[in-house]
């Protein structure tokens, strides 16, 4: 059945027409256009699908779309600032090589953006416990860390 | 696309027992890292399913007035480990509930969805078990108190009875966690997205003389439900701890186990845990207790 759902997303209000048996991750992507939220497993394991709920990282693929009646999405189209420039957690992820077929990325930056409003700092194994939610099949990892380090670590 | 019939929202217990009368069968989910993989599975099809996930009557940690700690079961296990009460109180519990899946699943899985639906590996229930909580089941007919240790019958089952109950309390009593040490391990292949191979959690208390006055040993995938060990417990208690009482516990923790066979690893290597997680989970626990362990 179809429910009419009004939600925020990347902070513009939202009254979306939506069917109960899709997910988040299908409505954002095919209702809106938003595809950088990406299919993975689909199956709440590879983070692909990841977006901030309320400012939580969360998976969308197994959240349903009607759950997110009254609530605040953000998606990596929604990060950008004002002037236009990258996120400072997109860019630490241009300058330290962390992407390479991309996949992940939109998932980890979301990630990273939310550590990032946590005000708080982390130390690399701190980090490491905070992308494990998170799958890449490229990188290793190492160039990510370095990445996020860059923002949200210790010595940052 | 989930095969999901109808989806209904419940703002109070109240209203989530009336929806569960109004519709048979119907499923109650609150983050759902469970019940969407069901479906996923095609092990639910056709689903009606009621979210409790934005009921606040049960959400959030706090003391009742005689100490109790009450966690609401729709608390979500991120919630739980940084929780300073929980901290405080129920360290092993909170420690439990940050081994659970991913930071993503943390953010969604809650503590009640892990007990209700029935998994002999769920990571936060050992702890619950050996901190003796007490369950509150609710329906429109009124409540009822189970123990943890009761609550599981069976891979899957729980007395929960689901066509019209709702977990809508875990109690822990202010003497199962005062001056008490606790410790829960577990053992999986790696750190993340890992379902357990096995668990042990461990809450004890120490006497003055230096003697164990309390203690309690469950484990997780030892059996077919989540386990209490009783006599392991009565040999402990009342003992000085030693080497040779650790090593007595293994024996005897294994006795009261009945550890399988299944693709995720081999009846000899649960075994083997079995023995060696009580022995290092009741060592952590009785230092963590202020106890210390002689030769």
């Amino acid at each position: 059945m179809i429910k009419v759902i009004h939600c925020t997303v990347n902070g513009m209000p939202k009254e979306i027409a939506v069917d109960e048996q899709e997910s988040l991750t299908d409505m954002l992507r095919q209702r809106l256009g938003l595809t950088s939220v990406k299919k993975g497993c689909e199956a709440g394991e590879c983070g692909a699908c990841t977006v901030l709920i309320d400012g939580v990282a969360k998976n969308s693929c197994i959240y349903l779309a009607v759950w997110a009646d009254g609530h605040e999405i953000i998606t990596v189209e929604g990060i950008r600032g004002k002037n236009g420039l990258l996120h400072p957690v997109q860019q630490a992820f241009v300058d330290e090589a962390a992407i390479q077929c991309g996949f992940c990325t939109p998932g980890l930056v979301l990630t990273g953006v939310e550590l990032v409003n946590s005000g708080k700092k982390y130390t690399r194994e701190e980090l490491r416990e905070k992308i494990s939610g998170h799958l890449c099949r490229c990188t290793g990892y190492e160039n990510i860390l370095n990445a996020l380090e860059k923002v949200v670590g210790i010595h940052s | 696309m989930y095969d999901i019939l109808e989806t209904f929202r419940a703002n109070s217990v109240q209203e989530a027992l009336t929806l569960l009368q109004a519709h048979p069968g119907a499923v109650v989910v609150c983050g759902g890292t469970d019940v969407m993989i069901h479906m996923k599975e095609r092990k639910l099809r056709q689903a009606t399913l009621i979210s409790i996930m934005e009921v606040p009557e049960l959400q959030g940690i706090r003391l009742d007035g005689n100490g109790d700690l009450l966690i609401g079961p729709g608390t979500c296990f991120d919630a739980i480990y940084t929780d300073p009460l929980a901290r405080r109180c129920v360290p092993m519990l909170a420690d439990a509930c940050n081994q659970v899946g991913s930071p993503q699943i943390r953010h969604v899985a809650t503590i009640g969805g892990n007990l209700c639906n029935g998994a002999v590996s769920a990571d936060s229930v050992p702890s619950l078990l050996a901190l003796d909580a007490e369950l509150t089941l609710t329906s429109l007919q009124g409540e009822r108190v189970v123990r943890a240790v009761d609550f599981h019958t069976g891979p899957g089952q729980t007395v929960l009875q689901k066509d019209r109950e709702l977990l809508t309390c875990i109690r822990i009593r202010r003497a199962a966690y005062e001056n008490h040490g606790g410790m829960y391990i577990k053992f999986g292949q790696r750190n993340a997205m890992e379902i357990s191979t096995l668990g042990c959690a461990v809450n004890c208390a120490m006497a003055p003389d230096g003697t164990i006055a309390d203690f309690a040993i469950a484990f997780g995938v030892a059996a077919p439900r989540p386990i209490r060990c009783p006599a392991s417990e009565r040999m402990m208690i009342g003992s000085h701890p030693t080497h040779a009482l650790l090593k007595k516990l293994r024996r005897q923790a294994l006795s009261e186990t009945t550890p399988r066979d299944s693709w995720r690893a081999s009846l000899e290597l649960r075994q083997q845990l079995i023995c060696e997680l009580a022995e290092r989970a009741a060592r952590s626990a009785i230092e963590q207790a202020g106890g210390t362990i002689d030769d």
